[in-house]
């Protein structure tokens, strides 16, 4: 259902990856590992165009887009279908956690306001946050406003979730709470492409974890493989040290 | 010689007569500057080519010259030039000087608090399907005005007292008509501290209104 093909992203002479193809079947959850500054992040950004590849061919169910020349409606159609985690939140800070996650069906979708604020406060419920629907994100911990982040992204529907380092900025904390929310979606099967350093999600959690090193997909395969077999040795050093760590 | 109170106070309700005309410039100033401000900044922000320099050189001319020059070059010399101009009366000219120069002002306010809001925003808003012009309108903007607000109404209570220089084209305002009931009875310090004390006055109720909705935008943020 989501297919990628021949994806590449440079920033002037400095090339960030080439040549990425990657299939995501309906209700698979992929971890995408790697050392920082691989290209990881900017290969989920060019995924929904917050960044804009250089060349290359995306494709989510009828929505297919050739990225050197995509038009503002296909760019538009392809942000609709996908919905994105960010590792700092990006909460708007101007907007109440029911506001937050009501915005995009109120906006995008174009629901009456009553019927965008009866789902927010399903989705406050479900991600446990059934009473912080009033409360603006500098109320928030930095674990609650990572989930109200993920129910933004859940609100629309979308048929594939980027997650980019989400558990990233917070406190060691506050981690396992939004580990657990994106265990809850996993077990619903929602298609979820995750960048993370949660060595323990990629292997608990994740359906295929894909190392990333150097602009490249070095090596990919069922966690177990992964984690226990690996054949490259940068992805063997990585794990070294993300174990270490 | 001595002061007058009673004579002062005697020219109060004679200058309030005159306020609507002074508001009436102030509040039409406002609207226009704040439209002409935000297309200014947005112009700025996305850096249209051409029109971006061209709001630069706008800003430059109008910041960079006095205001007292530019009502009378739109007012007495614009005319001459350009025929259009010939029947544009008094009030309508000092309405437009003041947006025009107001306008250069807060656009760059304007420009430095969209600038200032976090980047991030903007892409989650991108990234929930929002077309950029929603993004700015749904998320910068309402969080851009609370940033510039305190500025801004800085920039509406130099306006208020800057329209008393429209009685310098000719317009009836509290100034101008203070300056005359000052001539016929040779009071000068009486009326113009009777016309102080009302620009005072509003300045104060205005700065009130500030506080107001100041607290009221930063609701989101003391918690």
């Amino acid at each position: 259902m989501i297919q990628i093909r021949n994806l590449s992203k440079a920033f002037g002479d400095n090339r960030v990856f080439s040549g990425i193809d990657l299939d995501i079947a309906e209700g698979e959850i992929v971890a995408l590992i790697g050392p920082s500054g691989t290209g990881k992040s900017t290969f989920l950004r060019c995924i929904n165009f917050l960044e804009q590849a250089d060349s290359g061919n995306i494709r989510i169910d009828e929505v297919s887009v050739i990225v050197h020349n995509a038009r503002r409606a296909d760019i538009l159609a392809l942000r609709r279908k996908t919905g994105f985690v960010f590792q700092n939140y990006a909460l708007f800070a101007h907007m109440t956690a029911l506001q937050n996650i009501a915005e995009g069906l109120i906006t995008v979708r174009g629901w009456k306001k009553l019927a965008a604020h009866d789902r927010a406060r399903q989705i406050l419920e479900d991600i446990g946050l059934g009473d912080k629907g009033d409360h603006y994100p500098a109320a928030l911990s930095g674990g609650q406003q990572q989930r109200v982040g993920i129910g933004r992204a859940m609100a629309l529907d979308a048929r594939l979730l980027l997650f980019d380092e989400p558990t990233s900025s917070l406190d060691p904390e506050w981690v396992g709470e939004v580990l657990a929310l994106m265990q809850k979606l996993a077990l619903r099967h929602q298609t979820m492409l995750v960048v993370t350093h949660e060595m323990q999600f990629a292997r608990n959690i994740a359906d295929r974890v894909i190392f990333m090193a150097e602009g490249r997909f070095v090596e990919q395969g069922k966690p177990a493989e992964i984690f226990s077999s690996a054949r490259d040795v940068r992805l063997r050093k990585f794990l070294n040290q993300v174990k270490t760590y | 010689m001595g002061f007058d109170l009673q004579y002062m106070l005697s020219l109060m309700p004679i200058l309030f007569r005159y306020l609507g005309i002074t508001l009436g410039m102030a509040c039409w100033g406002l609207v226009f500057s704040l439209i002409l401000a935000v297309v200014l900044a947005l112009v700025r922000v996305y850096r249209l080519p051409l029109l971006d320099q061209l709001s630069q050189l706008y800003i430059s001319f109008f910041r960079g010259t006095p205001l007292l020059v530019q009502l009378f070059l739109l007012y007495y010399g614009l005319p001459q030039i350009i025929p259009l101009f010939v029947g544009l009366d008094a009030f309508t000219a000092a309405v437009i000087g003041l947006s025009l120069h107001f306008a250069a002002y807060k656009a760059e306010s304007i420009r430095a608090a969209i600038i200032g809001i976090d980047r991030s925003q903007r892409e989650a808003g991108l990234s929930i399907g929002m077309t950029e012009m929603q993004a700015m309108c749904r998320i910068i903007l309402p969080q851009a005005t609370r940033v510039a607000l305190p500025s801004l109404m800085n920039y509406f209570i130099d306006m208020i007292k800057s329209t008393s220089l429209a009685f310098t084209l000719g317009v009836a305002e509290i100034m101008a008509k203070a300056q005359m009931e000052a001539s016929s009875s040779f009071k000068f310090f009486e009326a113009f501290l009777a016309v102080a004390l009302i620009y005072w006055g509003m300045v104060l109720l205005f700065t009130q209104l500030q506080n107001w909705a100041e607290a009221r935008l930063n609701r989101a943020y003391n918690q």
